[in-house]
C-alpha cells in the first residue's frame, strides 16, 4: 500500500538517522558508546576482540559487552603504533596498538585474539607485556574437525573462555545463562543473513555502504540493540524509492580482518558494481546455522564451529575438492557475476589463499579481478578504474 | 629497507672455500644420500612424506619406512645456492603475491619448473603432505597450494599454540589424540606398514642421545672464547637433527663426532670454524634473534667473523625443537613426548617466553648484545620483534641492534645496509665495553 507522503519523510528521515547513527559509532575512535554502555551498566565490563571469530555469546552470558576491535580506519594518525611493527606488516595490529597506547581502548577490561594468523597471534604476547593489568586471551580453534577429537578440545577451551570471564565478572556463567546469550545471538545471525538477502535481491535497496556501517555498528552496540536496528533499517528502507543503477553483481572477497576503508567499499558501487556477497566481519555470519538452544550450550557452540561455519583462509579445509567451494556457493546463491579478490597487503592468509580461490572461480568459468589495500589507503582512483574496468567487461560478456 | 636493493650479482667473492672437518663432510654426504633416496624414490616404489621442519615427525615417519623430503630445506639450500631468487620470480608469474612468505614461492617455482631440488636431483611426488601445523599458520596455505599439485592425502597435524607460555594438559592430549586417531592409521594406510611402538621408542633412544650432544655443542658457547658460533656455524649443527636424520644412529654418530670436534677447540682455547679459517680474536659475544639470510649466507657471515663478532646463543636453532631447556624425546612416553616437541617448537611459543628464553640466553652466555635479524618473509618470527628488542634491553641493560633482510629472496639482502648498521652497532659495543673496562 502507498504510504502517505508524510510518512514516507519520516521513513526516510530514518533510514538516515540510522545511517548517520552507524556512521558516527564508525567514526568515533573513543569507543564513548562502551563507556556510556559501562556508565549505565555500573560493574559491567568490555572485551574487546579482534577479527575473525570469537563466542560471543559466553561474553554476553558473562553480562559482558563484546567489542569487535578491527583497526583504525584511515582516520587514526598512527604514531606510537609504527615503531612495533617493521613495513612489511599489514596495518591492523599497529593501529590497534596505536589506539591502546593512545588509551582509547581503556573502556575495554579484557582483549580476546583469535587464532588467525601469526601477526594477531603475536599481537596477543605484545598486548600482555603492554597491558599487564588487562585480561588478555589468545583465543585458539581448531583446525580439525572431528567431536571427538577436535570438539573435546575446542569445548574445553570454551570451558577456559568461560571460566575466566566468570571470575572477571564476579559470578557464575551458568548453562542457562548460555543458552538465552545463544538464541540473543542466533536471532541477530538471522536478521543479518535477512538484510544480506534484501541487499542481494535489491542492491540498490541496501547499498553495502550502508550494509557494512550497520554491521560496524554491531561491533559496539549490546547485540539485543544491533537486532532492532538491523530491523529498523530494512523496514525503512523498504519503503523507500532508491535509485537504480546499471551495476554488475559481485561478491567481494578477502576482506575478513583488516578492514578497508569505507570510500573503497563506496568506490566499489560508484564504479558500477554492487557487492551482494562478502567476507565483512565474519564473526557476524561465522556461524552458518542456528546453535541449538536446547541440551550442552558448549557442545553446541563447538558442533556450529566445527560443521557449520563459513570457509575462509583462516581455517583449513581437509577436503581438496572443497577448496574455493563455499565462494563458489556464494556467488551462486547470491546470483553475483563475478568476484573482486580484495585483501591487505601483506596479508599472508588472504594473498596465500587467493591464487586457489581464483583457480576454483576459473574451472567454474567466473570471472574476477584482485587487488590489495591497505586500511587506510587513500588514493582510490586506481582501484575504481579497476573495479570499473571489471564491471565493464562482465557487461560486455553477458550481453 | 630500500626494497630495490640487491646484492646478488654484485656480492665480493668472500674467501677460499669453507674449510671442512669431518663433521661437516659427514653431515655432506648424509644430506646429499637423502636427497638421492629421494630421487629414486618413485621409480622404486618407496613412500614418500612432505613435512615441515618444526614439528617434524622424524621418528614417527621412520616407523613406515617413508623417505621424508622437507620444503624448508629445499628452499633454503636453494637460497644458498643462488637459485631462489628466479624460482620465487617464477611463482610469483605464476600468481603468488609479492607480499607473501618466500619460502613458500621458492617451493612453489621450483615445483612449476618440474621440481628438481637444490642438488639438480629430481624430487619426487608425495604420497603423503604431512602437515603439522607448529608454530606458522602459513604452513597451512604453504601445503594446501602444494596439495592443489599432487594426489595425495594431506594429513593435518594441529598444535595449539602456548600462547600462555605453558603446555596445557588439554593442548597435549588433543596433539595426542589426532596422532593415535588421525595421523598414525593415515600413515599406515598410505604405507601399508603396520605401526610398531617399540621401533618408535628405538627410534626416540637414538633421539636423546643427539639431542643431548646437541645441548652440549650448543651450550659450550658459555666459554670465553666460544668454541661456536650458535647462529652461522649452528645452522650446519641442526641440520641433521631438525630433519631427515633425528632418531637414526647417522645422526647419533654425527653428534658425537661434531661435539668431540668441539671438545678439542674447546682444549685448545680456540674460537669457532669459520668459512675462512679459525676465527680470530673474540670481540663481541651476541645473541641473535631471528632467521638467517641463506641468498647471501657467507657475504653475512663475514660481516660478523670480520669484526670478531661471535654469536653465541640464537633462537634459529630452536626452531626445530628447543632441548636446552631440558625436553628430550621419551622412550618410555613415545606419542606424549612427540606431542611436547611439536607443542614446544620456539615459534610456538609465546612472545613474553620467547623474550624470557632470549634474555636469559644474554645472561647465561654473557652476551654484549643483542641483534635481531628480522626477515621479511615470515611473520611468525618477525612480528612482534621490536618490542621483543626493547623489552629485552631493558631487562638486561645490553644494546640490541635492528636488521632486516630475508630468507630466500635476494631482493631483500641489502648488503651495503646491514654492512653499515653492525658496523655502527659494533662501534657502539666496542665504546661500551670500554666505558665498562675503564
Ligand atoms: S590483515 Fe591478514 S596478516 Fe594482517 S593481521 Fe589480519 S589476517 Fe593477519
Ligand atoms: S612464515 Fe616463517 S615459519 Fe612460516 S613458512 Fe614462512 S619462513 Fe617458515
Amino acid at each position: 500500500m502507498p504510504l502517505q507522503e508524510t510518512q514516507q519523510e519520516t521513513l526516510k528521515e530514518t533510514v538516515e538517522n540510522i545511517v548517520d547513527r552507524c556512521q558516527a559509532l564508525f567514526d568515533d575512535l573513543d569507543f564513548t558508546v562502551v563507556k556510556e554502555w559501562k556508565a549505565a551498566n555500573p560493574g559491567g565490563k568490555a572485551i574487546g576482540f579482534l577479527p575473525i571469530y570469537v563466542p560471543r555469546e559466553i561474553i554476553h552470558a558473562a553480562g559482558m559487552l563484546p567489542v569487535g576491535i578491527l583497526g583504525g580506519g584511515d582516520q587514526l594518525e598512527v604514531i606510537h603504533g609504527d615503531a612495533y611493527y617493521q613495513s612489511y606488516i599489514c596495518r591492523i595490529p599497529r593501529s590497534t596498538i596505536e589506539l591502546g597506547l593512545t588509551g582509547r581502548l581503556d573502556s575495554l577490561d579484557g582483549m580476546l585474539f583469535p587464532s588467525i594468523c601469526d601477526v594477531i597471534r603475536n599481537l596477543s604476547g605484545m598486548w600482555q607485556l603492554l597491558f599487564k593489568d588487562k585480561y588478555v586471551k589468545y583465543f585458539d580453534v581448531p583446525q580439525t574437525y572431528r567431536d571427538d577429537i577436535a570438539g573435546t578440545f575446542y569445548i574445553h577451551e570454551l570451558q577456559t573462555l568461560r571460566e575466566d570471564l566468570a571470575e572477571l565478572a564476579g559470578r557464575e556463567i551458568t548453562d542457562d545463562d548460555l543458552r538465552r546469550s545463544i538464541a540473543v545471538y542466533n536471532e541477530n545471525r538471522a536478521t543479518i543473513e535477512e538484510l544480506y538477502r534484501l541487499r542481494a535481491g535489491l542492491p540498490w535497496q541496501a547499498p553495502t555502504s550502508e550494509l557494512y556501517l550497520l554491521l560496524r555498528a554491531g561491533m559496539v552496540l549490546p547485540v539485543e540493540e544491533h537486532t532492532q536496528l538491523l530491523r529498523d533499517y530494512m523496514v525503512a528502507t523498504s519503503v523507500e524509492e532508491r535509485p537504480r543503477r546499471d551495476n554488475c553483481r559481485v561478491v567481494v572477497n578477502g576482506v575478513f580482518c583488516e578492514q578497508p576503508p569505507l570510500g573503497l567499499i563506496k568506490s566499489l558501487e560508484m564504479a558500477g558494481c554492487y557487492v551482494v556477497d562478502d567476507d565483512f566481519l565474519l564473526v557476524t555470519r561465522w556461524l552458518l546455522d542456528d546453535v541449538p538452544t536446547d541440551g550442552d550450550p558448549l557442545d553446541n557452540l563447538s558442533k556450529a564451529f566445527l560443521h557449520h561455519s563459513a570457509a575462509t583462509s583462516a581455517k583449513y579445509e581437509p577436503d581438496k575438492a572443497n577448496k574455493g567451494r563455499f565462494l563458489i556457493d556464494q556467488v551462486r546463491n547470491s546470483g553475483a557475476e563475478g568476484v573482486i579478490f580484495a585483501a591487505p597487503s601483506f596479508c599472508d592468509p588472504a594473498l596465500l589463499d587467493r591464487p586457489m580461490l581464483q583457480d576454483a572461480l576459473s574451472r567454474d568459468d567466473i570471472p574476477y579481478t584482485a587487488f590489495k589495500y591497505a586500511e587506510n589507503t587513500g588514493q582510490l582512483q586506481a582501484i575504481r578504474e579497476q573495479a570499473g574496468t571489471f564491471a565493464d567487461s562482465i557487461k560486455l560478456w553477458s550481453a | 629497507m630500500n626494497k630495490a636493493a640487491t646484492t646478488a650479482k654484485t656480492a665480493p667473492k668472500v674467501g677460499p672455500d669453507v674449510i671442512k672437518e669431518p663433521s661437516m663432510l659427514k653431515q655432506k654426504a648424509m644430506i646429499d644420500a637423502n636427497f638421492k633416496l629421494l630421487a629414486t624414490a618413485n621409480e622404486e616404489g618407496r613412500k614418500v612424506s612432505s613435512t615441515f621442519v618444526p614439528g617434524n615427525l622424524n621418528e614417527l615417519q621412520m616407523c613406515f619406512d617413508l623417505n621424508c623430503n622437507f620444503p624448508e630445506i629445499n628452499a633454503l639450500q636453494n637460497g644458498m645456492r643462488k637459485k631462489s631468487g628466479r624460482l620465487i620470480m617464477e611463482a610469483e608469474r605464476n600468481g603468488q603475491s609479492e607480499d607473501v612468505c618466500t619460502y613458500v614461492k621458492s617451493d612453489l617455482g621450483m615445483i612449476m619448473q618440474g621440481n628438481i631440488g637444490p642438488t639438480g636431483d629430481k624430487l619426487p611426488d608425495p604420497d603423503v603432505l604431512l602437515l603439522s601445523y607448529t608454530g606458522c599458520f602459513t604452513f597451512m596455505k604453504w601445503f594446501e597450494l602444494v596439495r592443489e599439485k599432487y594426489d595425495c592425502e594431506t594429513i593435518m597435524l594441529h598444535v595449539p599454540y602456548q600462547a600462555d607460555g605453558k603446555i596445557t594438559q588439554n593442548m597435549r592430549d588433543y596433539v595426542v589424540k589426532q596422532l593415535k586417531e588421525e595421523v598414525i592409521p593415515t600413515l599406515e594406510r598410505v604405507s601399508g606398514v603396520k605401526f610398531d611402538i617399540d621401533r618408535l621408542r628405538q627410534y626416540m633412544v637414538e633421539s636423546a642421545k643427539a639431542e643431548d650432544d646437541l645441548v652440549w655443542i650448543l651450550q659450550s658457547a658459555k666459554n670465553t672464547p666460544s668454541p661456536i658460533d650458535a647462529f652461522f656455524g649452528g645452522v650446519y649443527y641442526i641440520g641433521p637433527i631438525f630433519t631427515a636424520f633425528r632418531g637414526t644412529e647417522a645422526a647419533t654418530e654425527y653428534y658425537r663426532t661434531l661435539r668431540g670436534e668441539i671438545e678439542q677447540r674447546l682444549a685448545n682455547g680456540q674460537g669457532p670454524v669459520t668459512p675462512e679459517g679459525n676465527f680470530g680474536k673474540e670481540r663481541f659475544r651476541l645473541v641473535v634473534e631471528g632467521t638467517p639470510n641463506y641468498t647471501n649466507f657467507r657475504e653475512f657471515w663475514k660481516m660478523f667473523y670480520d669484526e670478531g663478532a661471535v654469536v653465541v646463543a640464537s633462537t634459529y636453532t630452536k626452531v626445530g625443537g628447543v632441548y636446552d631447556f631440558g625436553f628430550r624425546h621419551d622412550p618410555d612416553n613415545p606419542i606424549e613426548s612427540l606431542a611436547d616437541y611439536c607443542l614446544g617448537c620456539y615459534t610456538n611459543l609465546s612472545l613474553p617466553a620467547r623474550i624470557r628464553m632470549l634474555t636469559s640466553y644474554m645472561e647465561d652466555y654473557q652476551a654484549d648484545g643483542l641483534l635481531v635479524n628480522s626477515v621479511k618473509s615470515c611473520n611468525s618470527f618477525s612480528a612482534g620483534q621490536l618490542l621483543m628488542l626493547r623489552e629485552i634491553e631493558k631487562r638486561t641493560g645490553k644494546p640490541g641492534a635492528f636488521i632486516e633482510t630475508d630468507l630466500v629472496d635476494p631482493r631483500y639482502f641489502s648488503a651495503a645496509n646491514v654492512k653499515n648498521r653492525l658496523e655502527s652497532y659494533f662501534q657502539m659495543l666496542e665504546q661500551k665495553n670500554a666505558t665498562q673496562a675503564a
